[in-house]
Formats: structure tokens, sequence, C-alpha cells
């Protein structure tokens, strides 16, 4: 393992106060060359604000830190990135109106005689790309790529420095289990190389299979630092939320003994033959009222488009959408949440909070829009209402006059999705709804879109986390290459099951299982060079 | 966690919104799966409406078609119209407006704005004729129009960043300030007598074939060729569009953007200290009254020119454009003689919108 002789990085007594929350009180943490070290606890426990203050981005109330042995006190990222610590911060921060390739080489771009040298510049940032196994053009720009791509990116440029330590706060809350992989094994090489890396995630999982040492925090304040191989997962969790978790297990049970029942679930919207050029090809989906079905894909498979097609973010060009048996024509957002049908949105820090207006204004906006803004909500409906989603969800801090952009990442995606089920939908799109929530908020979701759903709300429930997926649909219906490919009940479906038909369809792959729960695989021929056939759901989907 | 990597003929990874990561390369380089089927000519058709909608080059190539377009029209209405000198004296009668944009174009990239410049022409036209008046030397006049200018600009971008003041109200207050110094100056027009100043205004430069341009269009150029390569090929450039595609990020990628957001006032400061002594050429005279508005045929220029007023999207060459545009306007309204001047002033603002709209109807295509 790793050398014990001298930390990289040492933190003593961290603490930072903004106004009403301490975010930090007296927090150690230490980094050894070599290492993967992981930095744990719930959302907004301080993690990302102690990563902000190695590398200064907000200045230290109390404490010192090292880097090598000397004392040091960065003035900002830049001072900190001079100093050979490279940092991928939690949400993507990049330049959408720049290239792919700037993005990943701004502020070191190779030079040739005082102006900066195009061709090079394009060249290293292909290769590194390559190294990512990321297959785009350099030139093209940043802003047309999803949020998984630019995370990629995001990456690239961290890792294209020779940094002594390498920070990546949550790098992996939008991207599939290949492109972790991919990311492990740069991990691993840098590893080798002996950077410390520092990883932030909420994925047991994958901490498990990267990390050497943890770090938990709880409330600002330490909990303790540990041998990852020496400390259980339960105990991990016990450690973060300061007791223990069962909810998840229950859900589990709930969700496989929950069927829905047929004879009186009218199907609440039916799309036929709706697609989009470029973005998703007709394709067929009835949703019944209390249902939930879970889209599953690849990474660009068309998933976020179909579900855009559904929210009325984008405009279908082909086929219709019916809303309880009548055609209707979904143009604008605003449309669709009249028919109460709420889209929330993977990308929340552009397309979901509004920064700079509170809790309680973020929590009441979709609802108020729905009303109109000459008959504003009552003061105090409004109040219980932000209450009431502020206790269901956990925020933190429960303050519902905090600025949402003051908040940790995981307690905006609360926010977000209090504002759409305040609008109590018939229909919930949620685009990745759980990413970077810890595992106990994340459990909570889940309960609350499964009785949700037994009280006649129908889901589409986005995930790259397929697990996540089987636990909570009904039904899953699989894209590849931006088309449906299959349509299954959630009827002992597995997750390697469901990975192989994403991957290439080929029911034959390996399971005996599948053979049996894929209803559609007739309609999607394995070669998939035919255009799809109409998926004809209802005879044979409910067997 | 379940490997992928191991899988048959894993499946490239698409990028999202389709098309789009082509878009750069040029025509005929698509290769979405709805174009690879068709013809050439449909291939190079979404190749053209990807360039349209694109938000970088989309507003410039248009603008450029509209002034080939009115250029056109202009020509076929009026005898003599169609000439390479009616060309080359948009260039002359609008050099110091070039050389504004330009500095406009580097504040407006950054998402910020520049109120002061009309203030600041008019003010270097009053410090060159007073000086100038008392006997200074035209070699110490101009060099001092430009430290001051720059000054000037430094202290508006400390205002805005160190105090955090909006552009908006810092360069309104520097406005104030400048088209006050000239009142302090002089309450009338002072005319120059100088020589120096008098054989640049009058300067012709042959450029054979009866076609000849003034020194002041040779400035301009110089400085649009400067803006061009600081923006295209320096950090500091690279840096300025960084800022406005997003400060934050910018800051957290670790740019320099306290050093840049400031720079840029600094430049624009420059460029409307510059343009003042160019306009000066033009007048041979101060007065505190001219150059009013000036600042706005600025960021109309800039606009139209394709750079979006967000910040991040745009070109210095964009600005050249718009500024051309607005000049074969004036031109058009001299040739039909019947017109008052005034007519400018609605076709700009008519065009400005017409344009606006065109800009958010292209970038829309693309969602
Ligand atoms: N700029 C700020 N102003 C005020 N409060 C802040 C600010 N930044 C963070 N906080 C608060 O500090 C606490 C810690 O936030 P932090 O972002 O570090 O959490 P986190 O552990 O990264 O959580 P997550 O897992 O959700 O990303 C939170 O209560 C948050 O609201
Ligand atoms: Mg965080």
């Amino acid at each position: 393992m790793t050398d014990p002789a001298a930390p990289v990085v040492e933190m003593r007594g961290i603490s930072i106060e903004f106004p009403g929350v301490k975010a930090l009180d007296g927090v150690d943490f230490r980094m050894f060359p070599g290492e993967v070290h992981s930095l744990m606890g719930e959302n907004g426990a301080g993690k990302s604000t102690l990563i902000k203050a190695l590398t200064g981005v907000y200045g230290i109330d109390g404490g010192t830190i090292s880097l090598e042995g000397t004392h040091v006190a960065f003035g900002g990222p830049a001072q900190a990135q001079a100093a050979g610590i490279s940092t991928v911060y939690q949400e993507v921060n990049l330049l959408p109106n720049l290239s792919v390739a700037e993005n990943i080489m701004l502020g070191r771009e190779p030079r040739r005689f005082g102006a900066i040298d195009w061709r090079a510049m394009r060249r290293r940032s292909a290769a590194l790309l390559q190294g990512l196994n990321l297959d785009i053009d350099p030139g093209s720009l940043l802003g047309d790529h999803s949020l998984a791509v630019q995370q990629l990116i995001a990456i690239a440029r961290a890792i294209d420095v020779n940094a002594k330590v390498l920070i990546l706060d949550e790098p992996t809350s939008s991207l599939d289990s290949d492109e972790v992989a991919e990311l492990f094994r740069v991990i691993r090489s840098l590893k080798e190389q002996g950077v410390a890396i520092l990883f932030v995630s909420h994925f047991l999982d994958q901490v498990y299979e990267i990390c050497d040492r943890l770090t938990v925090l709880r409330n600002g304040k330490l909990v303790g630092e540990y041998l990852v191989e020496e400390l259980l997962r339960i105990d991990l969790v016990q450690k973060m939320i300061g007791k223990e978790l069962t909810a998840l297990d229950d859900l589990e049970q709930r969700a496989r003994s929950v069927v829905v029942d047929e004879s009186d679930a009218a199907t609440f919207v039916h799309a036929s033959k709706l697609g989009r050029r470029g973005g998703i090809q007709p394709a067929d989906l009835p949703i019944a009222a209390g249902e939930v079905v879970g889209l599953a894909g690849l990474l660009g498979s068309g998933r976020t488009e179909f579900a855009r097609l559904l929210g009325g973010i984008d405009r279908a060009d082909t086929g219709e959408l019916a809303i309880l048996g009548r055609v209707t024509r979904l143009r604008t957002p605003r449309q669709a949440i009249s028919h109460r049908i709420a889209f929330s949105s993977e990308n929340r820090r552009d397309e979901g909070i509004v920064g700079d207006l509170t809790v309680r204004d973020n929590i009441v906006l979709a609802l108020q829009a729905d009303r109109g803004w000459f008959r504003p909500i009552p003061k105090k409906r409004q109040d219980e209402l932000t209450q009431s989603y502020i206790q269901a969800l956990n925020i933190r801090p429960a303050n519902p006059d905090a600025l949402v952009r003051n908040l940790s990442g995981g307690n905006q995606q609360k926010v977000l999705l209090a504002r759409w089920l305040a609008i109590a939908p018939r229909l919930l799109i949620l685009d990745e709804p759980t990413r970077g929530i810890d595992i106990g908020a994340k459990a909570e979701i889940q309960k609350l879109v499964f009785t949700l759903a037994e009280n006649g709300m129908s889901v589409l429930f986005i995930s790259a986390e397929l697990e996540e997926v089987l636990r909570l649909s009904h039904r899953v219906v699989v894209l590849r290459d931006r088309r449906v490919v299959a349509d299954l009940e959630n009827d002992g479906l597995t997750v390697d099951a469901l990975l192989a038909l994403i991957a290439d369809g080929s029911v034959e792959a390996d399971d005996t299982l599948l053979a049996a729960s894929v209803v559609a695989s007739d309609a999607a021929p394995p070669a998939a060079s035919a255009p799809l056939a109409p998926t004809d759901h209802a005879p044979g989907g409910r067997a | 966690m379940t490997n992928l990597l191991d899988a048959p003929e894993r499946p490239k990874r698409p990028s999202r919104g389709g098309g789009a990561a082509d878009r750069g390369i040029g025509p005929g380089s698509g290769n979405r799966p709805d174009a690879a089927g068709g013809s050439r000519v449909a291939r190079i058709g979404s190749g053209i409406r990807s360039l349209l909608t694109s938000p970088k080059y989309g507003p410039v190539i248009v603008t450029a078609v509209l002034f080939v377009a009115v250029f056109v029209i202009g020509g076929v209405r009026y005898r003599g119209f169609f000439s390479g000198q009616v060309f080359l004296n948009l260039l002359v009668d609008n050099s110091y407006l070039i050389v504004l944009a330009v500095g406009m174009t580097f504040v407006i990239l950054t998402g910020g704005i520049d109120l002061s410049v009309g203030a600041v022409v008019a003010l270097s036209g009053m410090i060159a004729a007073s000086l100038l008046q008392t006997g200074w030397s035209p070699a110490v006049v101009i060099p001092l129009i430009l430290v001051l200018t720059s000054v000037l600009g430094l202290l508006v971008g400390l205002m805005i960043h160190v105090f955090k003041v909006q552009p908006f109200i810092a360069t309104l207050a520097a406005m104030f300030l400048a088209r006050g110094l000239c009142y302090v100056i002089s309450q009338n027009s002072i005319s120059i007598t100088d020589p120096t100043f008098v054989q640049l205004a009058i300067a012709r430069i042959p450029l054979g074939g009866n076609l000849s341009i003034t020194p002041s269009v040779i400035i301009a150029v110089a400085v649009v060729a400067v803006a061009v390569w600081v923006l295209h090929a320096t950090r500091f450039g690279r840096t300025v569009y960084a800022i406005g595609g997003g400060e934050q990020s910018g800051l957290l990628m670790g740019l320099p953007v306290a050093r840049t957001k400031v720079l840029v006032y600094v430049i624009s400061g420059f460029c409307s200290g510059l343009a003042g002594v160019l306009f000066t050429f033009y007048t041979l005279s101060g007065y505190p009254l001219t150059a009013v508005g000036t600042e706005l045929d600025a960021i109309a220029a800039v606009v139209i020119g394709g750079t979006l007023l967000t910040g991040g999207y745009g070109f210095v060459l964009g600005s050249v454009l718009g500024v051309l545009v607005l000049g074969v306007i004036q031109t058009i309204i001299t040739f039909e003689g019947t017109l008052s001047s005034w007519w400018t002033k609605i076709f700009i603002g008519a065009l400005l919108l017409v344009f606006i709209i065109l800009q958010k109807v292209l970038t829309a295509r693309r969602r």
C-alpha cells in the first residue's frame, strides 16, 4: 500500500464558517502519495468545502494547510494549480462557448512564437481524449455535448497536467459503468506514478473498488480516517449518517411486490411513433397511471432526448402524443406543466435551479408559474409547502431563506425535485434525479417516488445506475443508438441481462432468464438495421 | 460493478445533439445518421444549416450576406454607387468608429458594456485641440491622450472588478465624468490649426486607379489586425472569451480572470482615445458636444456584427462588418438625396431589431 512516511497534503484543524452555517469545524485531513483517498459524507457534510479550502477558492477561518511539508495558503485555483494540485470541482465548470480542445488546454495552450499553436493543441487534446476512450472531435463546441461527456472532458483537463495531487469531486455522477471503468484505469495508472488522488463519490461500490483510504465527515466535523479494507460498508454508512440504514432493503421488497393493477389503470400518456431528427427515432411508449417506467441505455442512446419530447422541452417532428386518450401537441414545457407533466432535468445547474433565489422561491416556482403570476400563492401556503418538502427530503440547511446557490450539490438536487413534486404532477419525468445524492437521501427519494406512484402518479425514470432503475421500475424500456429496442416487464430482470441488451441487443447473450422476459424481442431484430417495427405493447406486455 | 469493456463490438459513444460534433470543420463532414444516406447536396445543405444556426458563425455570416446584399441593391439603384471608391469611403468615413467598435468588442465579449466611449472621444478631441492651441507638439499630445484614456479605462475596470460595480453603472459614471471634463476644458468649439494635424486630415494615400484612402484608415486597419491576432492567438484573448462563457468556471479553471477583466476596459479606453484622435483628423476641431450617442453606434455595430451581448461569442471582423453595414446604409441615404439623415437612425434601429430577432431564431433552431 502507501508509504506511511510523509503525507503530500496535510490539513489541520480547518474551520470555515458561512453566514449561519459552520461548514467545517476543526477538520484534519491528509493524503499520501500514490494512494486513492475518498472523502465520504452525506450531502452538505462539507466535502466540497474542504476541497475548496485546500485549493484556495475559500479562505479558511482557522487551521493550517501544508503541501509536502511547507505551509501554503493559496489565493485561488490558479495558484493551487501552479503548486501541483489539479482539481475537477463538483458540477461541470467548463466553457460551453469554446471548443473541446480549448476547454482542455485553456491556460496552458502550446505556443509558437508567442501565438497559440492551434494544431498542436488539437493534437494534444485528441490524444488525451483518446486516453479516456472518448471519440469526439476536439474542434466541436463543448456546449454541444452531453453532461457526461463534459464531465469526462473536465477530467481530461485535470489529468493533462503533471500534478502531485489530483482532486475529483463527484466525477462519476453522470457516468455509465463503462466510462467509470475507463476513469478507474486512468486513476490506477496515475496512482502507480505516485500521484495522490482524492475521489469523492456517493457510490459505495466505486469507493470500495478504487480507494485505499477514506476520511468520513459529518456535519462539518471529522468522524475519522480509515483504511478501506478494514471498514465494512455497513459501518461506513453508519459513520456517515450517524445511525443505521434499513430503508433501502425495505424498498427492494416493496418494489417487487407492487403490481400495477391493469384493469383500472388507465393509460395516462401514450406516445406513438414519437420522434425527432437527430434525437430519437420514432418510438412508442404507453405509460399507465401509477406506473413507473425506467429508461435504460448507454450515454447518447437517446434516453434524455426521448424524455425531453415527453416533457415538452423539445418538439417532436414525427408521431403524436395522447394524454388520457386525447391527442395533444406539447410545444413548450409550460403546456406540459398545464397537463401536469413535469420534467426534471439532469443538468440541474443550467436547466434546473435558480441559484440566486431562495429555497422557498425555487420550490414554489413551477407551481406559481402554472397558477399565473397574477395569482400569487399566499405566503403562508408557500411556507407550509417549503417546510413540508424540506422535511420530507431532508434538505439542509433547513432554512427556506437560504440562497440555493449556497447549498451543497445534493441539496440543490433535492430542491429541484421538490419544485416538481409541488405541482402534484400526473407524470413526473426524472432525468438522473439522484445524481450526487447521498445514499440516505436517495432511499428517501426512491421511497417518495414509490408512494406517489401508488397514489396514481406515473413516473418516467432515467438513471445511469441500472440497479436503481431495476429497483424502482415496473417496466424497463431499453434504448440503443437512438431507438427503442425493448420494452420489458421488470419481472426477474437482472442488471447483467439488462446490460447485455443495452450493449448489443443480442438476446441469446447468456441469460435464459432474460429470454423469458423479453417481450418485444421479435420487434427488435439483433441486426438493428431495419427500422423498428411498431412495438405491439399491449397484449404480450402484461403477460 | 459490471464492466462493459470486454463486451463484443461495444458501440461507439455518439455525442448528443445529432451532428453537433462536426460543426466548425465545415460542410461535407457531417456524419449524422440521417445525413449519411443522403446525397452530397443534402449533406452540404445540413452543413450550411448547422453553420448558420451555430451561435459562433451564424450571425457573422448573416451580416456578411446582408452587407453584400445592401451594397448590390445600392449598385443597382444608383449610378456610380458600385465603385471601389464608394467602398473605400466607407472606411475613410468610419475609421474612428471601427477603432471604437474593436474596443467595444473586447468589452462585450466578456459580457460587459462600455457606455463611456462617445464621451471619451469628445474628451480626447478637446484635450488635443486645447493643448495644440497652446503650442504643444503633436508628438507629445497624441501619446498623452492615449495614456490618459487608458488610465481612465483602468479606473473603470478596477471599479468594476474591485467594487463589483455593474459595468453599465461604472461606465455611465465615466461617461458623465468625461463629458463634464470636456466643458471644464472649454464651453466652445476649438479649431485645430496645427500643421501636422492639418496634413494628416487632408492627406490621401493613392492606391492606384483613382483610388485613395486616408492615414486614419491605415491606423484603423492596423488596430483591427492586432485585435484579431490578440483575440485569436493569445492566452489573454482566449481568456476574454472564457469570461464571457462563464466567469465562475474560468476562475475555477485557474484563468487570470481578474487581470483580464480589468485589461479589457483599458483596451476600450485606449481605443476610445485613439478613435478620438482619428475623429479630430476628420473634423479638425474639438467640441464638447461631439460624438454624443456614438457609444450606441459602436454597440450597434458590434451587435450587428454578431457578437452576443451576453458575451462569449463574436469576432472583431464581425464588428468591422457591422460598422460597414451602418456606413453603407448612410451612403445609400446620401445617394437617395431626398431623405433626411434621420432616416439613417430609423433604418439602423429597424435593422438592429431584425438582426437580433434573426439571431434568436437561428440559435433557437438548434434546440
Ligand atoms: N458559499 C456558501 N455560502 C453559504 N453556505 C455554503 C456555501 N458553500 C457551502 N455552504 C454550506 O456548507 C455546507 C457544506 O457544503 P458542501 O458543498 O461542502 O457539502 P458536500 O459535502 O460537498 O455535499 P454534496 O454531497 O451534496 O456535494 C452546506 O451546508 C452548504 O449549504
Ligand atoms: Mg459536494
